[in-house]
């Protein structure tokens, strides 16, 4: 005889409403990004989410698992939204299927599938990518670039030569190797007077799609998928340390404004630190994963080899959140005088 | 008067549905055609029967004596005779049966006398004695025996007294109705548990969703012109969690580990007040309870119902709709379905709801859980659920104790919120019985080897004793076969002490021991069988011969038993 | 000069580290063998003796010396070698069949018309749980009795039977949750 235990009554939620939630919460993000690239990003997506629904279809089935209700959970869609986001737009189509298979079938089901992943799979594709493909991974299309549809197309898919457009890095990177280049003394100010590469208080263009994120975010915490903690001390960190540097020295350093609306810092503080199956789950691991999380990729990004350095710093505190959790245990109700 | 209120963490608001019950105000239930009263029905010792088959018993009569101190008694809740005292279905998750008392009601409704009790003239222990033979149990749903609550601790000063009107389940509204129409005898039998008591405070805590209770409760306080606070707090569930309504009332937390006596507060449910004050001033053992109906039914309501009524004999007085497919006992957060529809009303059955699948849909597969941490944030204990689930999904039980498992209240609230639909109340059950059953094998084998430890020795020890025993009888007996020797000799010699001949003494010893064990052999060989029946004779002949042609033994007579061992059979 | 001052600085670290090795050693020095109480502890001591040792203690002890396998306990189980197989460090191993098979829980119970009172039983319980004299019924103890059996070939007159105990409220527990998703029912959804 099978015991139906009390509850007898459930809240309305389920894995697929959060997961669509959060990508509903991206949408603002992509209508921006897609406005300031074209397309090719669309298509991109569109590449990352059947490579990931297919790929993670024939993983469960391998397994032995049951396919429909996790290829209905929508954890496969938001790993490849994630992946679409944070590669180069008119990357080759197969770099962005190469990403989501790694993500879905090494980084998250080999591992046992959904909530039993060690690292974010969308960060740990990216890693591999980056290390993997350096150039491909670091050649994002110039400002002011417009390409047709179709245009766009040929370059996904290899049908063009890739032109030289292609091989400019984003503003975030162009200013790392201005800045380290031996012999050109030119100060931060200096290249951000650059017209076409910066807007108003970061990348031009970038700005508007790194605030469009921030808007999800603040959409996410209202519909409390997401809790203050992560992305307020990832935001914390990156400012802190970027504060730090600037005021250290202002014409080597950028503004903490530039770095918090470049490169993937508002989709990484809101979308990607804050995945729950891979970070910390205690409100006060939360902080530290966060704050981590932000200062790492600060270092990371200014200091570092890669363009940005929101993967590697998610990377490395997903190393962490075993530990950083089981040193942040509350206190149980009742017991908290006796808690050290 | 302002009262300042504190807050716990968690909780849940899910949909109260308390309006479709409190329309109509409390009405008695028919007398049943039967009547199944289970003997155990508080935490602690089951009371023994006091009756027979066949007895005729009185309205409130006892049936079932209280067995030490956590227990209370069972009473007859009619007048009629005694049908059976058997074990039958009772309502329990497990569906096992236990020893009820059925009585069949002659329809007379017949008293046993009832005096009023003058307990301000009693001593505290009289008046918890009297409590504890009138069945009062916590009917918040605990039913944890009352007069046990009543004692303070002796060291530490009792502050508050907690009262819990704030019925913080869904559906379930027979609290509100009880203090609405019994106001004034629940606040009578707050002044009882206040004089065992002697707190400093009386708060009455109750849910801002029962303002009509809030009312009536001040009103019944003024009246008294007693010194009681009725305090209005959040609907929040659990709020009438003992532990949570005592949080929300003195801002005090009550671990797991501990009495809430021990940090001066108590609390009790309003309608144990009701009943205790029934026992005192009208002589009125527990014999019913308002039970509340509703779900799945046409006229829900709440009824006052004798204990053992049968639960198809009560609910349709609800009219359940045909689409119901089962009853849940208590509310839909912690209560379960009953086993079978014919199980009696016990004293802890504050509700019974109409189950059907449109009110209360299939639950929607488990998901692997993606740690969201929203079992956590719902959690009134402040436990982390999702770190306790993983260990009792991997029977861990040393990690769960370590993340306090037995600080889960079984509220539900985590069960309630996990978008991968985790039935974790129900893994926290199935670890807290399986650390309850091995703590109880731990105990019965240490008792086991401490009681082998022990046979052992003492065989040693005897067989130590038997042959000092023997060694010093053969000596004595050397001795005298010397001194004999000596005297037939007519030798002038003085017999030599045994000591100076060692040998012969040991030999002797031997010999001695080997004519005993003769005779204890012999002793041993007709086993007792000299005074059995002739019936029996021959039955231990057939057994015998059984074992001689299974060649499990040597025919008797037996050289089995060792001479050590023999003696002992005869002393054991 | 720096290849000295090196030398010196591992040759300290090793003479504090070792000092202080050699201290804990003494300090926290444990008398006895725990090992074989802790083997003993997971033994149900029922001192039944099928494991072929005379009681719990001294198979925990042959265990230890390597002298007997772990999986030779009936009523420890399959969960009580496992529980072997971890402290130990060893490989698991199904319960050997020839030392007998898990039954649930039994007690003796003494048929009293039939007892003759010759007092076998009550030598041959290794944990003193029945209780009697000469020529007088004996009773067995049923909350001491750790249902070993080793009363039962004694007796006479066979008069010991073993009941299995049954499920009550104060043993009742709840069941591990069933996992509701299954395979097969997936695939038939692909």
């Amino acid at each position: 005889m099978e015991i139906v235990t009390s509850p007898h009554v459930l809240k309305p939620v389920s894995i697929t409403r959060v997961m669509g939630q959060v990508c509903l919460a991206l949408l603002p993000g992509i209508a921006v990004y897609s406005w300031l690239i074209g397309p090719a990003l669309l298509l991109q997506l569109g590449i990352a989410s059947l490579t990931a629904l297919a790929a993670e279809a024939l993983l469960l089935k391998l397994r032995g698992k049951p396919v429909s209700p996790f290829l209905m959970d929508g954890s496969a869609l938001v790993t490849a939204w994630l992946i679409a986001l944070t590669f180069p737009p008119l990357s080759p189509w197969w770099l962005t299927a190469t990403g989501v298979l790694f993500a879905i079938v090494i980084a998250k089901q080999l591992y046992g599938g959904l909530g039993q992943n060690p690292f974010n799979p969308a960060m740990v594709a990216f890693a591999a990518c980056i290390v993997a493909f350096p150039a491909l991974m670091s050649q994002w299309p110039a400002q002011g670039l417009s390409l047709s549809f179709g245009q766009q197309l040929e370059v996904v898919f290899g049908l063009a030569p890739r032109i030289d457009a292609l091989t400019a890095a984003t503003p975030l990177d162009a200013m790392k190797t201005a800045l380290k280049m031996d012999g050109v003394h030119a100060s931060v100010q200096e290249l951000l007077a650059n017209q076409t590469l910066y807007g108003t208080f970061a990348g031009r263009g970038w700005e508007w799609v790194t605030s469009a994120y921030l808007l999800g975010g603040l959409f996410l915490l209202w519909r409390r998928v997401i809790t203050w903690h992560v992305p307020v001390a990832f935001v914390l960190g990156l400012l802190l340390i970027s504060g730090l540097c600037w005021s250290l020295d202002p014409a080597r350093y950028a503004d903490p404004l530039f770095h918090l609306f470049s490169g993937g810092a508002m989709l990484g503080a809101f979308f990607i630190a804050t995945d729950p199956v891979s970070g910390c789950t205690t409100p006060r691991g939360k902080l530290i994963f966060g704050f981590g999380a932000g200062a790492l990729a600060y270092l990371i990004r200014v200091f570092g080899a890669f363009p940005d350095g929101i993967a590697f710093a998610v990377l490395i505190m997903n190393l962490c959140a075993p530990l950083i959790d089981l040193f942040c245990q509350p206190a149980v109700f009742g017991k908290k005088k006796e808690a050290p | 008067m302002l009262q300042k209120l504190f807050k716990f963490k968690g909780g849940v608001k899910p949909a109260y549905n308390k309006h479709q019950s409190v329309g109509t105000p409390i009405a008695t239930a028919p007398l049943p055609s039967r009547l199944v009263i289970p003997l155990h029905q508080s935490i602690g010792g089951t009371p023994q029967p006091v009756v027979a088959v066949g007895d005729k018993v009185l309205k409130g009569q006892l049936i079932g004596a209280a067995d030490g101190w956590i227990s209370a008694a069972v009473h007859a809740s009619t007048s009629g005779t005694v049908t059976d005292i058997g074990p039958y279905l009772v309502p329990h998750p497990s569906g096992l049966s236990i020893d009820c008392v059925v009585i069949e009601p002659d329809g007379e409704e017949r008293w046993i006398e009832r005096q009023p009790l003058d307990y301000r003239a009693m001593a505290p222990e009289a008046v918890r004695t009297y409590l504890q033979q009138s069945g009062v149990v916590g009917l918040g749903g605990a039913v944890f025996p009352s007069h046990a609550k009543l004692t303070p601790s002796r060291d530490v000063p009792m502050e508050e007294l907690v009262i819990n009107g704030a019925e913080c389940e869904p559906w379930i509204t027979c609290d509100d109705l009880i203090m609405r129409e019994r106001a004034a005898e629940i606040v009578s039998g707050i002044g009882l548990f206040r004089d065992l008591l002697q707190p400093k405070r009386v708060l009455i805590g109750i849910e801002d969703n029962k303002p009509e209770a809030v009312a009536a409760m001040k009103a019944a306080v003024q009246t008294a012109g007693e010194p009681f606070e009725v305090l209005a707090v959040p609907t929040l569930y659990p709020a009438g969690g003992a532990k949570q309504l005592i949080r929300v009332l003195t801002g005090k937390e009550i671990p797991a580990a501990k009495r809430s006596t021990d940090l001066g507060v108590q609390c009790f449910n309003v309608a144990t007040a009701w009943t205790a004050w029934r026992a005192v001033a009208h002589g009125e053992p527990v014999i019913n309870r308002i039970v509340t109906l509703t779900g799945n039914a046409g006229k829900p309501r709440n009824w006052e119902v004798l204990i053992g009524t049968p639960m198809d004999q009560l609910l349709p007085l609800a009219e359940p709709a045909p689409d119901t497919d089962g009853v849940i006992m208590g509310g839909p957060m912690m209560g379960f379905l009953i086993p079978a529809p014919d199980v009696p009303v016990i004293k802890a059955t504050n509700c019974l709801i109409a189950h059907s699948p449109t009110l209360f849909p299939p639950k929607p597969p488990e998901m692997p859980c993606i740690r969201c941490g929203e079992c956590a944030r719902a959690c009134p204990q402040e436990l982390q659920p999702f770190e306790l689930y993983w260990w009792s999904r991997a029977r861990n039980f040393g990690k769960t104790q370590e993340y306090s498992l037995f600080d889960c209240i079984e509220c539900g609230c985590c069960s309630y919120v996990c978008p991968a639909h985790i039935p974790l109340v129900q893994y926290f059950r199935f670890s807290k019985s399986e650390i309850w059953a091995r703590e109880k094998d731990k105990k019965m084998a240490e008792g086991a080897k401490d009681r082998f430890e022990f046979k052992q020795y003492r065989e040693e020890r005897e067989k130590a004793e038997k042959a000092e025993k023997l060694a010093k009888a053969a000596a004595a007996q050397a001795a005298k076969k010397a001194a004999e020797a000596a005297a037939a000799a007519g030798s002038e010699a003085s017999p030599a002490p045994p000591a100076d001949d060692p040998e012969a003494a040991k030999k002797a010893a031997i010999a001695a021991a080997m004519a005993r064990a003769k005779a204890q052999r012999a002793a041993v060989q007709p086993r007792n069988t000299d005074s059995v029946s002739p019936d029996q004779a021959e039955e231990i002949a057939a057994i015998d011969a059984r074992r001689q042609q299974a060649g499990l033994e040597p025919p008797a007579p037996s050289p089995e038993p060792a001479p050590a061992a023999a003696p002992d059979g005869k002393e054991a | 000069m720096e290849l000295l001052i090196a030398i010196a600085v591992m040759a300290l670290g090793a003479v504090v580290l070792g000092a202080a090795l050699g201290y804990a050693s003494i300090k926290f020095k444990v008398e006895g063998d725990p090992i074989v109480e802790k083997v003993d502890a997971i033994l149900p001591q029922t001192q039944c003796g099928q494991c072929g040792f005379p009681g719990c203690k001294p198979y925990a002890e042959a265990i230890v010396k390597g002298e007997a396998e772990i999986n030779q306990c009936p009523p420890g189980g399959d969960e009580g070698v496992r529980k072997l197989a971890d402290l130990l460090g060893k490989e698991y191993k199904p319960l050997s069949a020839e030392h007998g098979e898990e039954k649930p829980k039994a007690v003796a119970v003494i048929r009293e018309e039939t007892c003759i009172g010759c007092t076998l039983c009550i030598q041959a319980c290794p944990v003193d749980a029945i209780v009697g004299a000469a020529k007088q019924m004996h009773t067995v103890v049923e909350s001491l009795c750790t249902g070993c059996e080793l009363c039962l070939k004694p007796c006479p007159v066979e008069c010991i039977d073993m009941v299995p105990v049954p499920e009550t409220l104060d043993t009742w527990k709840w069941k591990y949750p069933v996992i509701e998703i299954k395979p097969a029912e997936g695939r038939k959804a692909a």
